[in-house]
């Protein structure tokens, strides 16, 4: 079992509202990822997992954190500040872009009733 | 010196290399050339707050160690040829500032090792200087940082690509002295083969190995037979193999006695660096230290050096560019020799 399911399950169990658990499990495993980036060892499970550490939220927050640690010694504002996103700022700028462009097709779709699915 | 044949220089006087020193990293520390280093780190930090003035520590006292083990006063010393990877030549610099010697700053990317003996030893053959410091240096940190991505990134390496050495060599250049001698240069033309991939630079430059190697071959009426030992800088397993076949097509078999210094450097499998070592701290502590060492205990008599380098930084690549390379020839002997007539 993934190690987000079984967090999901134990939030569950708990009796935790199920999109409540979604976001308890999204919160736990950034922070794990950024953790053990900061403690430089996410390197080395991407390294052995590849996709299977990266996909989708650990990798994100770890593409966040390396960036901020590589640059703290530029200073807070242009190090750490400016070169924080320049590996998850593409990922951004068109994953938010291409969310846009298909929630306008789907708006088309939705007031001419057509339904898509 | 003459000029001989295309592109090749016969220097008029022995120009010795007096001494040379080397420093390098952890990850070379556990590399198979350990025991030739004069001194290996335990850190890439080096006791410094940055990667870049680690590096700049290392290129510093890898000079000093040069300077210190030829025992000529740092005040005979009349120039200093350096470079490294860093945006405009930082380490060398800043390394180097109190040096308080003449100093020219170089690049040649991984080849800058080369370029800074050939330069060294045409100042000292043309009467412009007695003593002369040569030094290059690269760190892996510093190099990932301005030319790939975070370390701390969770990515995979291709396997077509090279581990930057932490490192730097030094060799000090002079008048006088008993050898070993810079005795022929083949300074390289850039050679550009079309390889776009700035993950797999041992393509990219062995063309430009070959280039020299050829004209070195033609220019002087030498076969590759004629050194013990014949090295190029950081063409990697995957550059070797290529140079080997490329040179095979032109009818030179350089199998038997020639390897890479970015293969020696490291072991592949056990030290996961894929393609094998690059930077100018490759060549230049490869040579600076295993290679120096294979002349003192006579083990070499004659060996050709060639540092190659990648002339890209991270906009060119990005701009698809393709990549050029560039690789200077020296040849170093423990007799003068008597086949070249300058």
């Amino acid at each position: 079992m993934p190690f987000g399911q079984i967090i999901f399950e134990i939030c569950k169990t708990r009796g935790i509202d199920e999109t409540i658990s979604y976001t308890i499990v999204s919160i736990i495993l950034i922070f794990i990822s950024a953790f053990l980036t900061a403690l430089n060892l996410f390197n080395k499970i991407g390294k052995f997992a590849g996709a299977g550490s990266l996909i989708p939220i650990t990798g994100f927050a770890n593409s966040i954190v390396s960036p901020a640690m590589e640059y703290k010694s530029e200073g807070y504002v242009m190090g750490v500040g400016a070169k924080m996103f320049t590996v998850a700022g593409p990922v951004l700028v068109y994953g938010i872009s291409s969310s846009i462009i298909v929630g306008i097709i789907y708006l088309i779709f939705n007031t001419q009733s057509i339904t898509l699915i | 010196m003459k000029k001989i044949g295309n592109q090749t220089y016969v220097l008029s006087k022995p120009v010795n290399i007096l001494s040379t020193a080397c420093i390098v990293g952890p990850k070379e520390k556990d590399g198979p050339l350990n025991a030739y280093f004069d001194q290996c780190l335990e850190d890439e930090f080096w006791g410094e707050n940055s990667w870049e003035k680690a590096e700049s520590k290392i290129i510093k006292e890898t000079v000093n160690m040069a300077i210190a083990k030829s025992k000529i006063a740092s005040s005979a010393i009349d120039f200093c040829f350096a470079g490294d990877l860093l945006n405009q030549c930082i380490s060398s610099s800043f390394g180097l500032r109190e040096s308080n010697l003449p100093f020219f700053g170089i690049f040649g990317a991984c080849s800058t090792f080369g370029e800074a003996l050939t330069l060294g030893s045409m100042t000292i053959d043309g009467d412009f200087a007695t003593n002369v410091v040569c030094a290059a240096s690269s760190h892996f940190c510093s190099a990932e940082k301005q030319f790939r991505f975070p370390l701390e990134l969770g990515n995979q390496r291709t396997p077509s690509s090279q581990w930057t050495v932490t490192g730097s060599g030094s060799a000090v250049l002079s008048k006088d002295g008993e050898g070993p001698y810079i005795t022929a240069l083949t300074p390289g033309k850039i050679v550009d083969m079309g390889i776009k991939d700035a993950n797999n630079m041992g393509a990219a430059m062995a063309g430009a190995a070959q280039d020299t190697l050829l004209c070195h071959f033609k220019d002087t009426g030498r076969k590759p037979s004629y050194y013990d030992a014949i090295f190029t800088g950081d063409l990697g397993h995957i550059g070797k193999d290529i140079l080997i076949d490329l040179m095979d097509s032109k009818g030179y078999n350089i199998r038997a006695n020639y390897n890479d210094c970015g293969v020696l450097i490291f072991d592949k499998d056990a030290q996961d660096t894929h393609a094998g070592g690059s930077g100018c701290g490759c060549s230049a502590s490869v040579f600076s230290g295993y290679i120096s060492h294979m002349f003192k205990e006579g083990k070499y008599k004659k060996i050709l050096l060639m540092p190659t380098g990648a002339l890209m930084n991270s906009t060119t690549s990005q701009q698809g560019e393709s990549i050029p390379g560039i690789a200077h020839a020296v040849s170093i002997e423990a007799q003068f020799p008597t086949d070249l007539q300058a």
